[in-house]
């Protein structure tokens, strides 16, 4: 550990963003993968049908439902669960950012990216339009 | 054609949507839409579910390598995405509203005119650089590597930059694109922020942007997992292969090429929309 009163310059905190980016795709990326094995394999000679908007079940439309299908393995569940991940990427990336602006001392813009956390959370966590 | 077969045949479309995307820098979003609601007959809010999702893995993924660079602007990124991540859901809120036919052609308008923007070329401005005081009070200068030596910047026009910041996110939220040509010409030409500078955030932008709208396409049951997961791993291979390849390959008469099937994907779009058929 470097000297207790250091404070992150730019160029480390977009350093620690990229890796953050890059690690939540690469897990996202895998758990869908997995799911879409899993999901040919049980659906793969059945026949497609997309023409018609119906809307996903209750279940793969809200975080507590897709984490249920997923953890009993359902294959939709999993490739939802990996899409969900990915829809929280960016929002874990400025969920970090809070932090390091308070690291830097920066109070205008921890209010500044409070802001946009707050409305990346109303969006994921179902707030009405 | 079974589940299996339409799998892999959407994953080979979007992975080079997703090559041609990023070769050209219009991202993949712009032909993945078009690409099912036409090619594949998908309804085009599925297609735009799906695709909203692989903007978001090509946005993360590509970060990484361009935060190595030192061009993009975290503050400025920061600042914008409040207007964006709430266009993004008035974009959202308009898409259940209005008729798919209509959605449709504004896509296609939209493919049109990201097409002319990242064809124009690029203008050089000789004008005075004087600080503007808001951008200083939010600390939005900076600098970005250059052959020479580290070259400083200050930012200009704030409020009208956050303001076609939020019709960026709008589009975005509404078609289910990255819509980066439009980031790319606030911060380039409104706000006067090197070309360099403006595109990697624009990048880091796209995908907390889309990610506002991803919410709510997900609860309306937009997001279908047996479509998403073809369109996105195969748009995330290609847009990688393609960031790879923009370093070696001449872009030049790819882009031409590009230009072409998204002039045709755009005039289909158009007819499909205004003949009631999408």
């Amino acid at each position: 550990m470097s000297k207790a009163k250091d404070t992150w310059t730019n160029q480390q905190v977009e350093t620690i963003i990229g890796n953050l980016l890059r690690g939540g795709v690469i897990l996202a990326a895998a758990v869908v993968f997995t799911g879409g094995v899993f999901y040919l394999f049980r659906y793969g000679p059945a026949y497609p049908d997309y023409r018609v908007f119906r809307g996903e079940p209750t279940d793969l439309r809200t975080v507590h439902g897709i984490l249920a299908d997923a953890l009993s393995f359902h294959s939709r569940g999993l490739i939802q669960l990996g899409l969900l991940l990915l829809i929280a990427t960016p929002v874990a990336r400025v969920a970090f950012s809070i932090y390091a602006f308070l690291r830097q001392g920066d109070r205008t813009y921890v209010v500044v990216t409070l802001l946009v956390l707050t409305i990346l959370l109303y969006s994921l966590l179902g707030g009405r339009l | 054609m079974d589940i299996l077969v339409f799998t892999i045949l959407i994953w080979l479309g979007s992975m080079v949507a997703g090559f041609l995307g990023s070769l050209t820098g219009l991202g993949g979003g712009v032909v993945i839409v078009p690409l099912l609601a036409l090619v594949f007959g998908v309804d085009i809010r599925y297609a735009i579910g799906a695709s909203l999702v692989s903007v978001i893995a090509t946005s993360s993924g590509a970060a990484a390598a361009y935060v190595k660079e030192g061009f993009s602007n975290i503050r400025i990124g920061m600042f914008l995405e409040i207007a964006t991540t709430l266009g993004a859901l008035a974009g959202a809120f308009w898409a259940a509203r209005l008729p798919t036919s209509t959605i449709a052609i504004i896509f296609g308008i939209i493919l049109l005119y990201s097409a002319y923007l990242s064809g124009r070329q690029q203008r050089r401005r000789q004008e005075a650089d004087r600080p503007d005081p808001l951008a200083t009070r939010l600390k939005m200068d900076g600098s970005y590597p250059t052959p020479q030596g580290l070259e400083h910047y200050h930012v200009h026009s704030v409020p009208s930059g956050f303001g076609l910041m939020f019709l960026a996110g709008s589009i975005s939220g509404l078609l289910g694109i990255g819509s980066g040509a439009v980031k790319v010409l606030a911060m380039d030409q409104m706000m006067r922020i090197p070309f360099k500078v403006s595109t990697t955030t624009s990048n880091f932008m796209i995908g907390v942007t889309a990610a506002a709208s991803a919410g709510v396409y997900l609860n309306r049951g937009y997001i279908d997992p047996g479509l998403a997961m073809p369109v996105m791993l195969g748009v995330l291979i290609g847009s990688l292969l393609g960031t790879h390849e923009l370093v070696i390959a001449k872009t030049h008469r790819l882009r031409i090429v590009f230009s072409a099937i998204i002039l045709l994907l755009a005039i289909e779009m158009i007819y499909n929309g205004l003949t009631k058929r999408i």
